[in-house]
This record gives structure tokens, sequence and C-alpha cells, in this order.
């Protein structure tokens, strides 16, 4: 079996009075492609806010290969490579794509792997290479979002979490982002992936959780949900 | 005579700049008008006078100025402002407090110092300059340098490194900014030192153009210096320099034709027009908050 790379532990989490997060248990392994699946107000950001550090937890552990990140700062956490594509994307649009980036790598000293990183994004994302000096403000849905995943790279985490990469996206698009995350995977990071669109997150996973009202309900290899009547029901949009 | 006017206006307006960019930056950062900020210029003045006054020379007296007021104001942040941040305040919260912090100052300078005017040397003092067929003094001449000098260092910080990245990073979404891994609060801190430096620097400039220190010497230059950074349009830097300008300019300009009364008047005047044709100021950019 692979190593274990993230661990969550009957994670609590509360916004205010709401509990958002009852009790949330899941694994991550090396090189793996886990998908989160649920619906809105599912509990899937809070998740994702939870581990980098953004969102405190009330209860439980998150442990990163091994180290307890729980109640670590969110700079920290990125350091010890856990790397995020917020939902909505958040690159800063006043900057620059290439600031954007550097921003990105914020957390890394050494200047020579830093350059080895932009051309790794830049030939991920040759879009982004020909808008390096043009504010991210003005760049197209599709474009932000690569830069998020770009800017995300720039960290070279070992984890990357990408929070809805699909949302607002026409479909060649889709089909476009998906690409690239397992390419992506392939070249040797592991991926956590939330997504709203359940079908094309479980076609490239290989693992999925569904997530209801705070809690996990499923969880399975991601053909095996693929298959799963409720699944399909109620993500898919399917019910045959 | 109008030129002698107004290259006088951009010699005190440069340091009026100086001011703004210390409202800009923290305005930019976390969309608070710091109140305290008139209260701090005056602290720095005071902290040069002490050296001076302990015989140290100038040079020595500037950056104990700096230093001291940078504290001060990072101190503020960290104790007043910071748990209230935690703690998701409302922002008028914040106000209100910067607002107590500013008379805690300057209650803490006349205690000390006690409220009357006292000398300050003048800076620089080498004679005159004829420029462009007008007479300026070398202090002045110095004053507008100075303040220059300190607004260039500032711009390359927050263009060109890595701190200042950070910095406009956490200005556009400073949620964004702590998942990358910046640590926003250090940068909030850093930027709370800036904006006290720069404030130290105006003080020690303007205490030296006018020889004098007094502990309530902040409320009209804060107030000018607010008034640069709202007309140039509030977080941005080279809006709050042409701002400065602007003011200083009118304030010259109206004290030779109108009379010497009309120095502050003129100023809010100044501002009101320019707000009434662009609300967000000459370089704001329209619609800063969107709700």
């Amino acid at each position: 079996m692979q190593k274990k790379m993230l661990e969550v532990i009957d994670l609590h989490t509360n916004y205010g009075s709401i509990e958002a997060l009852k009790g949330i248990n899941l694994e991550v392994y090396e090189d793996e492609i886990v998908t989160l699946i649920g619906s809105n107000g599912a509990g899937k950001s809070t998740t994702l806010s939870s581990i980098t550090g953004i969102v405190p937890s009330a209860s439980g552990q998150i442990l990163f290969e091994g180290t307890d990140i729980t109640k670590m700062k969110a700079s920290d956490i990125t350091k010890l490579g856990i790397g995020v594509s917020p939902e909505g994307r958040e690159v800063f649009g006043g900057l620059s794509v290439q600031e954007n980036l550097k921003i990105g790598a914020y957390t890394r000293k050494d200047k020579r792997e830093i350059a080895e990183s932009f051309e790794m994004v830049y030939e991920l994302f040759p879009r982004l290479a020909e808008r390096k000096k043009q504010s991210a403000g003005t760049l197209s849905g599709g474009e932000q979002q690569m830069l998020a995943i770009g800017r995300a790279l720039m960290s070279k985490p070992k984890l990357l979490l990408l929070d809805e990469p699909s949302m607002g996206l026409a479909p060649n698009l889709v089909d476009l982002i998906f690409e690239l995350i397992v390419r992506i995977n392939k070249a040797g990071t592991t991926i956590l992936l939330i997504e709203q669109n359940a079908n094309m997150a479980l076609q490239i996973a290989d693992r999925g959780y569904v997530l209801e009202t705070g809690k996990v309900t499923l969880s399975d290899d991601a053909k095996v949900l693929q298959a799963n009547d409720d699944v399909r029901k109620a993500y898919l949009g399917s019910a045959e | 005579m109008i030129l002698e006017q107004v290259l006088n206006g951009v010699m005190l307006g440069m340091v009026y700049a100086l001011i703004a960019v210390g409202y800009s930056l923290v305005f930019g950062i976390l969309k608070l008008l710091n109140m305290a900020h008139g209260s701090i210029y005056a602290f720095g003045a005071h902290m040069a006078l002490f050296i001076v006054s302990m015989q140290f020379g100038l040079l020595p007296a500037f950056l104990f100025a700096i230093l001291t007021t940078g504290i001060i104001s990072v101190l503020m942040d960290r104790i007043i402002l910071a748990p209230l941040r935690a703690k998701n305040a409302p922002n008028i919260t914040a106000l209100i407090s910067v607002m107590g912090v500013s008379y805690i100052i300057q209650n803490m300078m006349m205690i000390i110092f006690d409220s009357t005017k006292k000398t300050f040397p003048k800076l620089f003092d080498f004679g005159n300059v004829v420029f462009l067929g007008v007479t300026l003094t070398s202090t002045q001449i110095a004053m507008f340098l100075i303040a220059l000098t300190f607004l260039v260092l500032l711009t390359i910080v927050v263009n060109y490194t890595k701190v200042g990245l950070a910095m406009r990073a956490s200005r556009e979404n400073a949620r964004a900014a702590n998942m990358m891994g910046i640590d926003v609060r250090g940068i909030v801190t850093f930027t709370f030192f800036i904006s006290g430096m720069c404030a130290a620097v105006a003080g020690v400039l303007v205490s030296g153009y006018y020889q004098m220190v007094y502990s309530t010497m902040g409320t009209e230059a804060g107030l000018k210096g607010f008034s640069a950074a709202v007309l140039g349009g509030i977080g941005v830097l080279h809006g709050s320099v042409v701002g400065g300008i602007i003011i200083g300019v009118a304030e010259a300009l109206a004290v030779t034709y109108l009379g010497g009364s009309f120095r502050s008047a003129t100023a809010y005047i100044v501002l009101f027009i320019v707000l009434l044709i662009r609300p967000s100021g000459l370089f704001g950019k329209d619609n800063i908050v969107k709700v």
C-alpha cells in the first residue's frame, strides 16, 4: 500500500453557531486523486478550508505526512507542502499573471527551483505564458482557473487541493482542466479534488468520498461510486 | 510670483504626500482610516526634539524618531487593532479606537513635553538656492529632497520587492494571500511600521521647516495628509503624491492671493471640487468597495 499523505480524523468545524462539519474522516494516499463530492452546503469547501488552516476547526485532527497540522498557521501549512486552488479562483486581479505565480512561490527560497516551477507552469498552461504581463483581472474564467492552479503549483506542493476547478467554465474548458489535473497528478502530485461535477470528478479519481450535511456518508473506489445507484441518482443526474 | 508660490507649494506638498502615503498604506490593507496618524506624526517630531535637546545632533534624532514612531504605530496595531480584527469587530469600532489612540498619544506628549510651542533647529541651513529665477531656502530644498527620497524608496519597496508583492497581494485579497502562505499579520505589522516611519520623517521635516514642535501639531498636518490621500484616491500611492502636491500648491497660492487665513480652507475647497468631479479621487478605482 502507498504511504498515507493526509489523514483527517473526526473533524468538527463550526461557523458561529452552525455546525458545518460533524465529524469528517478521510484519507489521501500518495499519488492518488481523491475526490469529495456532495451538494451545495455539504461541507466540502469547509473541509478544505480546515485543512489549509484558513478556518479553525473545533475538534478532531488533521495529519499531513504524520505531522499534526490541526492548529497550524496557514502559511506554515503551505510550507509543509499543501497547495490550494480555492473556490472562485481568488486570483489577485490587480496583479499580473507573473506576479500571481510569484506569490504562489512565496514560501520558497531557492531561486533556481522557483525558475523551474515557472517553466513547468508555463509549459502546462501556455496561455498563461502568453499573458505573463497582463493583469489577472482581465483574464477569462478558464484562464483564471489555470492561473489559480498554476499559482498553487508554484509552491511545489506534495498535495494539491482543488476546490471546484470546473465551476462556471464552458464544457470544452472543463475537459481541458480535467486533462491537466490528470497530467499534474501523473507528474507526481497527489490531488484532493472537490467538485460539484461529480461525473467528471469520479472519472479521473481513484477514490471518492460523498459528503452530506457535514458528514461522510459513503466512501469507495471511484469506479464503485460511479456504479452506485444512490450516487447516480443524487449526483450523476441519471437514474438508470 | 506665481511660480515662486507654486514651487513653495510643491516643496511643502511633498511632505503632505509623505503623510498621505501613510494613510493610504494602512487604508489599502485594512480599509481603515488611521485617524491617529496625525498624532503619530507629532510623536515623531517630539522624539526627534528629545534627541536634539540631548545634544546628539540631527541625524541621530532623525533615526531615533523613525524607529520609535514606527514602533508606536506597530504597538497601536498589535495592542488595539489586531485583537479587534481577531474578533471580527466592525470597521467603525476600529475607527473609534484609533481616534482614542490619537488623543492618548497627544495627551502623553502634553504630559511629558508640556503643551507649549518649542523651537526646533532648522534642517540643513546652508543659504539659498536660485531655481528658475525663484529663491528657495536650503531648508525647503532639503525637505523636498528627503521627502522625495522616502517616497521613491517606498515605491521601490512596494512595487519591486518580495515584501511589496506580499503587501499588494494582501491588499487585494487577504484571505487568498494567507492561503498562499503569506503571513498577512506580519505584513500588516510591516505596513504600520512603514506608515509610522513616513509620519515621523514628515514630522521632523515640517518641524525643521517651521522650527517649531508642539503637541497638537498633528491635527492640522493629519487632516492635510488625509485630504491629500483622498484627493489622489486613497489606497493609491502615486495618487497620494499628486494629492499632496495639489494641496500644497493650493495652500501656497491661497496664502499669497487671499491671505493667511485662507490657508486650510482652500485645501478643502480644492478637495470638494475634485471629489465632486471624481468621487473616488484622482487615481482612485471606481467602486473600490464592491458590496
